[in-house]
């Protein structure tokens, strides 16, 4: 940019400028001043939330009560909670296996829908519809499916003569992260379906006639071909996706708030409930923050992954 | 080695579109034939019904003595090389040359012999660890070639693989696509738009149009005797100029005259045209079977022209004339001092005319 200016030539007889705009001409100002509003919306909304949680997270505030410095109390004391404890399970293995769902689920979708047939513009947009709808929202539709007096997935099940008496979809600890799961997935799955359709889409059809005149029958061209040219939009995909997933509060908080027996805890969910609901400010930001590390390191191993990719 | 027999070939799209029509063809083993013609005259549909890439409508694709219909392109023996190259852009040059042997199954010793072997044909031994994007144009083309080559195939199909190349790369390119089927005498089917490749390249041509055979024929003969007004206007560059004329009758010889000209039409010739007497046609005559007259040339044997544009090419000059109302291009000598809005009288080699009924466009 620097040369470019300089190669402009200045105009003869130009009309004298204002104060600003000599000072905009300068480009460090320039810069400084096409900044300043995502400066402030980040600091505003990102960087002052985070900082206030550090600073909540080694005091003993409550609501209303004002806390004074306790250093690491607060991480000791959710260290030796058991329920923590089983947040920290429960959101390993929800991201762990909504993750392999979502991935297998979408790409099967999106290898789908990068054939040829009719309607195909409108069931690529049907298809987004569990990502479109507010999740709350979609939420409580699962939430009714999933009653135990309601539900309609035990009606037609009951009807089919699959079962005889009542499934209790999220009153058994277990069904219930089962549940919780498969509510993840079914919302998870048009957001891999469409970025995967769409590294597909990049993919030349001519790669794919190559090797079939190479002699690679389909499933050798999918892991030869396909797989390795899809592989960086499918790791951009999962990073993105992990990171949603693993800091997921909505889905949960709606359709079990953390129950049965605290059995569907997430951080997130837990966080909240130690926090608001309880209203221990401080020790719900300790527990908010001990997602921060494994977060971070997911986001550190993106940057690397796509920095490698760029540069090769 | 294989001749390739496609008997009857028919395309209809989903769409009704009938990209081939009825194309027979005979492709001896061994032989170079180039399928050239305009932009959706169906020449890549026949290439990929031939790569089993595109199905076959109706009609039969026989590779050796085999119909091939049903067979997958990995079971039809042949290898191609497509327009963008298609280069597998995660592999080694290396691992795209050995993609197809692996795929095949072959030991790992007579895999690096073979690809081995092609670079050296191609002289790409030193891009054998590079990706693809780390080559330029006339590299990757050579991969693609490459890749083909180790295989040993029956049959080599090529769709216009040197129309991504830059004009100085193309012809150097022809001429060692040239020499290396020489070499190897695989049988090979060659696609292209540019008339240029298709007669320099082909043993034999085959031009079509809108999904029909035109003509086949070698280069040559396609040139000298050309089956109707399309192959003659579209093999030839500059093309061949066409002017509306009628023939009449007159001092015991035909004559073939419009507002511009009036031509003696020669004995064998004219016993062709005979019916045609009192009726319009089309006269063709090749820019290069046109000169500058001088005083011996006979009068009815040339005709007047104003020159409009003069393109100095070197080696000829380019004369664009208006002859009456209609205008046409003349191929004369470098040294020929002509200007614009200057007369001329051009002569025309009256052997090299050629004459096409207006309704069927068949040469007479």
């Amino acid at each position: 940019m620097a040369i470019a200016y300089a190669s402009t030539p200045r105009r003869v007889g130009a009309p004298h400028r204002g104060p600003i705009t000599s000072l905009l001409e300068d480009e460090r100002w320039l810069a400084m001043a096409l900044l300043l509003p995502t400066v402030v919306l980040l600091g505003l909304f990102i960087a002052y939330p985070f900082f206030e949680g550090v600073y909540l997270s080694i005091t003993n505030t409550k609501v209303g009560v004002p806390g004074a410095f306790v250093g690491f109390a607060n991480f000791d004391k959710i260290w030796n909670d058991g329920i923590f404890r089983v947040a920290v399970w429960n959101t390993v293995l929800y991201t762990f296996v909504t993750t392999v769902f979502k991935l297998a689920l979408g790409l099967w979708l999106a290898l789908l829908l990068n054939r040829h047939f009719k309607g195909k513009a409108f069931v690529r947009a049907f298809i987004l519809l569990p990502f479109i709808i507010p999740t709350v929202l979609s939420t409580f539709a699962w939430k009714w499916m999933f009653d135990p007096t309601f539900s309609v997935i035990n009606w037609v099940l009951f009807k089919l003569g699959v079962i005889t008496g009542r499934i209790n979809w999220l009153g058994d600890p277990e069904l219930a992260m089962i549940s919780v799961i498969i509510v993840n997935v079914w919302r998870g799955v048009p957001f891999y379906a469409i970025s995967l359709l769409a590294g597909l889409q990049t993919i030349s059809p001519e790669l794919h006639e190559a090797a079939a005149i190479d002699g690679a029958p389909p499933w050798k061209r999918f892991w030869y071909v396909t797989w390795p040219l899809l592989l960086p939009v499918t790791m951009v995909v999962v990073l993105f996706s992990v990171i949603q997933t693993f800091a997921d509060f909505q889905l949960v908080y709606v359709l079990t708030g953390g129950g049965p027996a605290n059995a569907t805890h997430l951080f997130a969910t837990y966080a909240y409930q130690i926090g608001v609901g309880t209203g221990l400010l401080s020790e719900g930001a300790a527990i908010s923050l001990a997602m921060f590390p494994v977060l971070f390191l997911v986001v550190i191993i993106q940057l690397l992954y796509i920095r490698r990719v760029e540069t090769h | 080695m294989a001749q390739v027999v496609i008997r009857n070939l028919n395309k209809k799209f989903d769409n009704e579109v009938h990209a081939v029509k009825d194309v027979n063809l005979e492709i001896r083993d061994k032989e170079f034939v180039v399928l050239v013609g305009p932009s959706g005259c169906g020449k890549t549909t026949t290439l990929r019904m031939v790569a089993g890439l595109e199905s076959i409508t109706s009609g039969n694709v026989l590779i050796g003595d085999k119909v091939v219909n049903d067979l997958p392109p990995m079971d039809r023996d042949i290898a191609m090389v497509f327009q963008n190259y298609a280069l597998y852009p995660h592999m080694s040059v290396y691992q795209n040359m050995a993609f197809g042997l692996k795929m095949r199954k072959f030991e790992r010793a007579e895999i690096e012999q073979r690809v081995h072997a092609a670079a050296d044909i191609l002289g790409i031994h030193e891009l054998l660890q590079r990706k693809p994007r780390q080559l330029s144009g006339g590299q990757r083309q050579r991969v693609a070639l490459g890749r083909a080559i180790v295989r040993h195939p029956q049959v080599f199909l090529f769709d216009e693989p040197l129309s991504n190349l830059d004009a100085k790369l193309r012809v150097q390119m022809r001429v060692e696509l040239k020499k290396l089927h020489d070499r190897l005498g695989t049988t090979a089917i060659y696609v292209t738009h540019d008339q240029v490749e298709a007669m320099t390249l082909g043993d034999r041509v085959v031009v079509m149009k809108d999904g029909l055979v035109q003509q086949v024929g070698e280069p040559l003969e396609l040139y000298n005797t050309p089956a109707n007004r399309f192959v003659a206007g579209f093999i030839g560059s500059p093309a061949m100029n066409f002017a509306a004329v009628t023939v009449s009758d007159g001092g015991g010889a035909l004559w073939a005259g419009n507002d511009g000209l009036r031509i003696k039409v020669p004995a064998p010739l004219s016993n062709r045209i005979g019916a045609y007497v009192g009726k319009p046609l089309t006269m063709g005559i090749r820019p290069e079977d046109l000169r500058i007259a001088n005083g011996a040339d006979p009068t009815d044997l040339s005709f007047g022209a104003v020159v409009e544009v003069v393109e100095k090419l070197g080696s000829e000059i380019l004369l664009d004339v208006k002859v009456g109302g209609g205008s046409m291009v003349a191929s004369v000598e470098p040294t020929t001092l002509t200007k614009v809005r200057d007369q001329v009288r051009l002569a025309i080699n009256p052997d090299r005319l050629h004459f096409f009924d207006n309704a069927s466009e068949a040469a007479i």
